[in-house]
């Protein structure tokens, strides 16, 4: 039986494709009319169609448990999230904004500190956070960028606005699904890409090869590009291969880089050492370089560091981009987008409440049943408190561990996080939500048209993790006018 | 390319080669001994010998019979050259290189790796092997005929070539010392056995057919052996895995050491008097010191192409 958007029901929340009286969003209407020409039966087919292209096409991720990884095909749901261009131009300009604004706050940071000067942000935040790095002080990188790729987790609340949830300035990662989940829906619904005018996502491997270029310390047409992974046993490996044939890079690892005695950057060739002018490392800070961080480091190039530093090879995202990756710092964002740009934030922040002062601590321990508690520097959904789900235990053990450390605590209040349309077992549900969108900047700034988006599965499930549960959805950024 | 890349395609295609060289040895050692009368003893652990893994033999088995040599071949995953070992490391050496083959080249090599690891039984029993054995070779031969057809004829595909052609070398001059053996323990009287010896052997490689067109003449050692190490035309000899090494080595820069090395080879392999290397009893040691040419060729593969330091 095909499904009729009266009966479908995401109340209380705000879904991405249908209104609460049942009519498709203008943007979803050739969407929502294709999916209601569709019977169960047909639907499965469909859904059948993409499990068969995602193994053909191998996309997977990793899962790396008892010793042995497996390569598990990417759980995928078949109904795009749509967003209208129009609200998207807006969305792209807030992001390009909010980029502008952390690179100017690293390049701040690690130089001539202003900001802490002119008391907007305090000092007492650089010095604990853990992913600043001393070695980084008095580097000016290539137009003054130090996050080139960065990738802001967006969520829509029960009022249909858009919060920046976090932004993910260490090595984001989840682009290679968003392009593999566009050729797939082009083989599933080709139809709809008929009537509806969708925006292309294919331009983002282009995109990124040319802001590296751009940090290139020899500029010529071709520079020598690599993208430094930590292996195959790491759960993005699929990503890191993805990028580098799409790019026409060299896939390395630690092993294959050597740093000379002229701080250039070389790799083991069969014709002998060849110069790499940029490095997009998708391995951290500690890992990166034994010489200069963690000294146990297998995985890292010794020298690294020290030919960043002399010029001498360009990386991506550079070394020390983390400082901003704290979500300490994530609740100034808006404070540095006044003080650098001198500009109103074009995207709001989810309200956080800072555990290292006193007055934002004291609300936080007594309203934990309605927060969510993240540790500041964690990524990937560790370590946190979800009040309303939470047991009395929980939230004891955590008022302890904020008393304990504040610092490493912020709280902000539970999103009734939007929903949208989503092939489950007895046909179309609603299911929750979020958004990456990823933000490139060189000598310009790119923003993917869209970006990608993650669903839970499960019904209720605000976990949106593929290695728990969670799925992804092909993202349209539909024009409406065209 | 890099060198780390090159030296795992290298490494994946001697280690499918060694697998398959293991299983058709295992093959036509099990199908002679089937012929053979119940009074004339053939030595497995002869076999074990020849694939020189016989000191870590001895530290896991006392008893010399058949079940425990086909099982050390085979399966046991402490012999790093065993059927089993040698597909396990041939797929972790293509996990890592899978931008660079055709994908299906995953997937034979990962069927094959799982099929050897739940049918390792019926390979050691009598009943099961032959089909056992002639699964993983059909498998194995799969494989090069994908790499061959689907695989661009770049540098990486020059290392593939390198590995089978050098592991093929290496492992044919194994079998003619399986024979050379023989020549040794033989006294004055002719073994009326022989014939069905050499026969195997030929068979083991496929070469069989081969040889009667060729050679034409009642099989007998001198002409097998000849056959085996100098024929250029027959792709399992030792003269063509070298010529092939050779071709495979013409494109690749800096190649001047083991060019040099693959020569002499080849020289040494093709100018041997096999007559007279039989008669003065030297067969043996003539195989041995040809496998020391292929062991330098190795050496020098992997320090011009996979331990780079220098710039170039």
């Amino acid at each position: 039986m095909p499904i009729d958007w009266k009966t479908y029901d995401a109340a209380p929340f705000y879904d991405e494709l249908i209104t609460p009286s049942g009519e498709p969003r203008p943007a979803a209407r050739q969407l929502a009319d294709y999916l209601t020409s569709l019977d169960d039966n047909e639907l499965q087919i469909r859904k059948q169609a993409a499990d068969h292209a995602i193994l053909e096409m191998g996309i997977s991720f990793t899962v790396y448990s008892e010793g042995e990884n497996i390569d598990r095909a990417w759980p995928f749901d078949i109904v795009p999230r749509v967003i209208p261009r129009s609200e998207w131009q807006a969305v792209e300009a807030g992001l390009v904004q909010r980029l502008t604004a952390l690179n100017l706050f690293i390049d701040d940071v690690y130089n001539e500190q202003r900001i802490f000067r002119d008391k907007i942000i305090p000092k007492s935040v650089l010095n604990q956070s853990k992913n600043f790095r001393e070695q980084c002080r008095g580097i000016h990188p290539p137009h003054g960028v130090w996050a080139h790729i960065c990738g802001s987790d967006l969520v829509r609340d029960g009022d249909g606005t858009l919060y920046v949830l976090e932004d993910n300035l260490r090595v984001p990662s989840g682009v290679s699904y968003m392009l593999e989940n566009r050729q797939v829906t082009k083989r599933v619904f080709p139809e709809v890409f008929e009537s509806a005018s969708i925006l292309p996502v294919d331009e983002y491997p282009t995109q990124l090869f040319d802001m590296l270029a751009s940090i290139s310390p020899r500029p010529q047409d071709y520079p020598v590009i690599a993208v430094l992974t930590p292996g195959i046993f790491n759960s993005a490996y699929f990503e890191h291969s993805f990028l580098a044939q799409r790019m026409g890079a060299q896939l390395v690892e630690g092993s294959d880089l050597v740093v000379d005695a002229d701080d250039c950057v070389y790799m083991r060739t069969i014709a002998g050492l060849e110069r790499v002018d940029v490095i997009y490392r998708r391995i951290d800070d500690d890992f990166m370089d034994p010489e200069a961080f963690n000294p146990d480091s297998m995985l890292g190039v010794p020298g690294l560091m020290r030919a960043w530093r002399n010029g001498k090879v360009g990386m991506a995202n550079a070394p020390g981009s983390g400082v901003a990756d704290d979500k300490v710092v994530y609740a100034y964002v808006p404070a540095m987008i006044r003080y650098y740009l001198d500009q109103e934030p074009i995207l709001p922040n989810v309200p956080t409440y800072l555990c290292v002062n006193e007055k934002d601590r004291q609300y936080v321990l007594e309203h934990l049943e309605d927060l969510v508690v993240k540790p500041a520097n964690e990524s990937g959904g560790y370590g946190m408190l979800v009040g309303p789900h939470a047991t009395k235990k929980q939230r004891a053990e955590f008022a302890q561990l904020i008393k304990k450390d504040p610092r490493n605590y912020v709280a902000q209040p539970t999103l009734a996080l939007s929903v949208a349309p989503t092939l489950c077992d007895g046909g179309l549900e609603p299911r929750h939500l979020d958004l990456r969108p990823f933000v490139l900047q060189g000598v310009r700034t790119d923003v993917t048209a869209g970006g990608l988006t993650r669903v839970a599965m499960r019904k209720g499930s605000l976990v949106v993790n593929s290695s728990q549960g969670g799925g992804s959805k092909d993202t349209w950024i539909v024009d409406e006018e065209a | 390319m890099l060198s780390r890349v090159a030296e795992r395609v290298y490494w994946l295609a001697r280690y499918v080669e060694r697998a398959e060289n293991t299983a058709r040895m295992v093959m036509s050692f099990h199908l002679v001994s089937l012929d053979m009368p119940k009074t004339v003893q053939l030595s497995w652990k002869g076999l074990v010998a020849v694939t020189g893994t016989d000191p870590i033999f001895d530290e896991h088995y006392q008893r010399e019979d058949e079940r425990n040599c086909v099982k050390f071949l085979l399966a046991d995953h402490y012999n790093p050259s065993s059927v089993f070992s040698s597909l396990k490391s041939a797929r972790e050496n293509i996990r890592t290189t899978r931008d660079l083959v055709p994908s299906e080249a995953w997937e034979i090599i990962n069927e094959l790796y799982l099929f050897t690891r739940d049918n390792l039984d019926s390979g050691i029993g009598k009943r099961g092997r032959y089909e056992f054995l002639a699964e993983v070779v059909q498998r194995c031969q799969t494989l090069t005929g994908l790499l061959a057809g689907c695989m661009s004829h770049d540098s990486a595909y020059d290392f593939v070539r390198l590995g089978r052609n050098l592991e093929r070398a290496d492992m044919t001059s194994r079998q003619i010392d399986v024979g050379a053996i023989r020549f040794l323990k033989k006294g004055a009287d002719p073994d009326p056995y022989d014939g069905l010896l050499w026969t195997s052997i030929l068979r083991s490689q496929s070469g069989f057919q081969m040889y009667r067109q060729h050679v034409k003449r009642r099989i007998n050692g001198v002409d097998v052996v000849r056959f085996l190490l100098q024929d250029t035309p027959f792709p399992r000899t030792v003269a063509h895995g070298l010529h092939n090494v050779q071709d495979a080595l013409e494109p690749l820069p800096r190649n001047e050491v083991p060019l040099r090395l693959v020569m002499q080879a080849r020289r040494h392999a093709l100018n041997a008097d096999v007559d007279q290397l039989i008669a003065d009893d030297r067969l043996h040691d003539f195989i041995d010191s040809l496998q020391l040419d292929i062991a330098e060729i190795h050496t020098a593969i992997l320090e011009t192409w996979f331990r780079i330091d220098k710039a170039a």
